[in-house]
């Protein structure tokens, strides 16, 4: 695979004002072609001067950024300004042009001819789902959704490739707002634009970017994939930054099959005869026994109906073993399992390691744990929600709820002798 | 002409003397015109130049408005001293009176553009010049028209005054009938005038800038 060159580089930048307010420091980042990556923090955190740097509205005073590989310092500001899209929080449509004047408003600086204008300033209107005949009308009779539409298509007038966001969506009503992220994110992925989004909203990050920087005192403090920010917060700040709320809501999508998998199935191996294996599943309270070999690999399974079709004929468990088993590999994401036990109507799932040892089970019964965590987490969790190891505590709650509950493969935690399953 | 009353004697005067007034009408109209006009070519930039260079507004609307201050009979004797009777005086001080609106309201109509405009039309790329010209000049152009409409309208009053340094105009004309005994009709031939003459100007001017005034 050959490395494509980052759209934009970021070295050690800083931007230090007079009298030695610094503003932002140490910024190193690079944003490849196509990213989405949202900064964010607090005010005051640096990431508007670092989003603003890069159009050149405002000068580093050390390092550099590159801009497709050249340093922007040596570029003409305003050429390069043309070449960056630009939306801000107040819109800033001029209020006596025409939406058509406004959306053209580069391509006109940059002297494309008439037609060539107006073609794209209708092919873009459509594109946001606006009348055409809203082209001749004045900013000021949109209501604000509609004007940001056109703010976000003007900065993509002349072909941009490199959009800047700074809070463009902070002065509208959700509902609106939440419309504009899903354009955005729409055009985003459609068009293939890279996308530098200042927000203060994690929400809005964590649902846009493919990259989030987390910004706090002019430092970069965490540059990760939403998932791993969720999953693996930097520092105490970034925790706060995305709330006790939302890391556990979000623990279903961050959550690995491990995690959640009971760790002790019912399994039996193909060498055993089947009255050893009707013994285990009356002891053990189960219809199905999933079959290993003596490494612990996972063949297959048997379950009480071929079992009883069977008796008579087969001696051994191998004799009427189903190799057909699905299977997930322990850290597969358990938003993904969810699916397809859902989707194909699975009882269970077995848990198997890179090697296809098995190592677990999830049932439907361990899902609706997640499921209920999801739903009521947030009041269980008053009482305890001044720990920090919060999420720690209710991690270990739910592994011995989901013992209590029944399931077709599971075990009884209240078994002693579970352990050794496959010499039973 | 003893039997006539004053608005006869005016009628009278005014057709006997119609083309006289109306000369002196055209000439008051473009001394006024001339103090504006140059005002503005002056004034407009130095607005732009202190609204760029906000330390410097305080200082230059200052001394705008000490020159303001000044009674214009006042004026006129002083400027008469450095450039003599004539026309050319009353022009100066039409001028230095309409420097101060001018001044002022490019000034304000600068100063009130949205920030956030600028900085939308900043970063997509426009030159600071082709900021000016199109977005902070026609976004600011009804407000430098209430200054250009102010001043036009001082104007015409000074340079009535200015026929005492013997410039011309409708002023003459009063002048003329202070003058003459039982003058009143004389006087109201050369007031009037002027006095329409302020008025049609303040509203074409008005008409014209709420024309420019920018959609909101």
């Amino acid at each position: 695979m050959t490395e494509e060159q980052p759209i934009l580089v970021f070295k050690d930048v800083e931007k230090v004002y007079r009298g030695g307010n610094v503003a932002v420091e140490h910024v190193n980042l690079t944003i490849h072609k196509g990213d989405f990556v949202c900064l964010i923090g607090t005010s005051g955190s640096g990431k508007t001067t670092t989003m603003r740097m890069i159009n050149r509205m405002l000068e580093p005073t050390g390092g550099e950024i590159l801009y497709n590989g050249a340093d922007i310092h040596k570029a003409n500001p305003v050429e390069l300004r043309r070449h960056i899209g630009y939306v801000i929080q107040n819109i800033g449509l001029m209020p006596h042009m025409t939406i058509y004047e406004n959306i053209t408003l580069v391509p006109k600086l940059l002297k494309w001819p008439e037609e060539k204008r107006r073609e794209k300033a209708e092919e873009l209107i459509k594109l946001v789902e606006l009348p055409e005949d809203f082209l001749d009308r004045y900013p000021s009779e949109l209501s604000g959704g509609q004007q940001q539409r056109i703010g976000v298509i003007r900065a993509l007038a002349a072909n941009q490739d490199l959009i800047l966001m700074d809070e463009p969506f902070g002065a509208l009503d959700p509902i609106t707002r939440e419309s504009l992220q899903e354009l955005v994110k729409n055009l985003q992925e459609k068009l293939g634009k890279t996308v530098v989004f200042v927000t203060h909203d994690m929400d809005e990050a964590l649902k846009l970017a493919t990259q989030i920087v987390v910004m706090d005192g002019g430092h970069m403090i965490q540059n990760a994939t939403p998932e791993e920010l969720l999953r693996h917060p930097a520092n105490q700040f970034v925790e706060n930054l995305i709330g006790e709320d939302r890391l556990i809501q979000a623990r279903a999508d961050v959550t690995t099959v491990a995690q959640i998998m009971l760790k002790n199935p019912v399994s039996i191996t193909p060498g055993r005869s089947l009255g050893d294996a009707i013994r285990l599943m009356r002891k053990r309270r189960v219809d199905t026994l999933l079959v290993t070999d003596d490494d612990g690999y996972l063949k297959g399974f048997i379950d009480i109906e071929s079992l009883d079709n069977n008796y008579k004929r087969a001696t051994s468990v191998s004799d009427i073993m189903n190799t057909r088993i699905f299977s997930v590999v322990s850290d597969t994401l358990l938003r993904d399992t969810v699916d397809r036990i859902l989707k194909r109507g699975l009882k269970y799932v077995p848990v198997v390691n890179h090697q296809g040892q098995l190592q677990g089970i999830v049932t439907r019964a361990a899902l609706v744990d997640m499921v209920y965590d999801t739903i009521w987490g947030d009041s269980d969790d008053e009482t305890s929600e001044h720990h920090p190891d919060d999420a720690a505590i209710k991690e270990n709650s739910n592994a011995a709820m989901a013992e209590k509950l029944t399931n077709p493969v599971g075990t009884k935690a209240t078994d002693p002798d579970t352990s050794n399953d496959k010499e039973v | 002409m003893s039997n006539m009353n004053t608005w006869d004697q005016f009628w009278y005067y005014l057709a006997h003397n119609g083309s006289y007034v109306l000369s002196q009408f055209t000439r008051h109209f473009l001394i006024s015109i001339y103090g504006v006009l140059i005002a503005a070519i002056i004034g407009i930039p130095i607005g732009i130049f202190i609204a760029r260079k906000r330390r410097l507004s305080d200082a230059v609307i200052g001394v705008a408005n000490v020159i303001q201050t000044i009674p214009s009979l006042a004026m006129l004797s002083i400027i008469m001293l450095g450039l003599g009777l004539g026309v050319n005086t009353v022009i100066v001080t039409v001028f230095l009176y309409s420097l101060l609106p001018i001044v002022k309201n490019t000034y304000t109509g600068m100063a009130s553009v949205d920030k956030t405009i600028l900085d939308s039309g900043k970063g997509m790329g426009m030159t600071s010049w082709q900021i000016l010209y199109m977005v902070e000049l026609p976004l600011s152009l009804s407000v430098i028209m209430a200054g250009i409409r102010n001043a036009l309208v001082v104007a015409i009053g000074i340079t009535a005054i200015g026929a005492f340094v013997g410039a011309g105009g409708l002023g003459d004309i009063i002048v003329r009938g202070t003058n003459a005994t039982n003058g009143g009709a004389i006087i109201l031939a050369g007031a009037l005038p002027t006095a329409l003459m302020a008025i049609i100007s303040d509203l074409v001017l008005g008409f014209v800038q709420r024309r420019l005034e920018p959609r909101a």
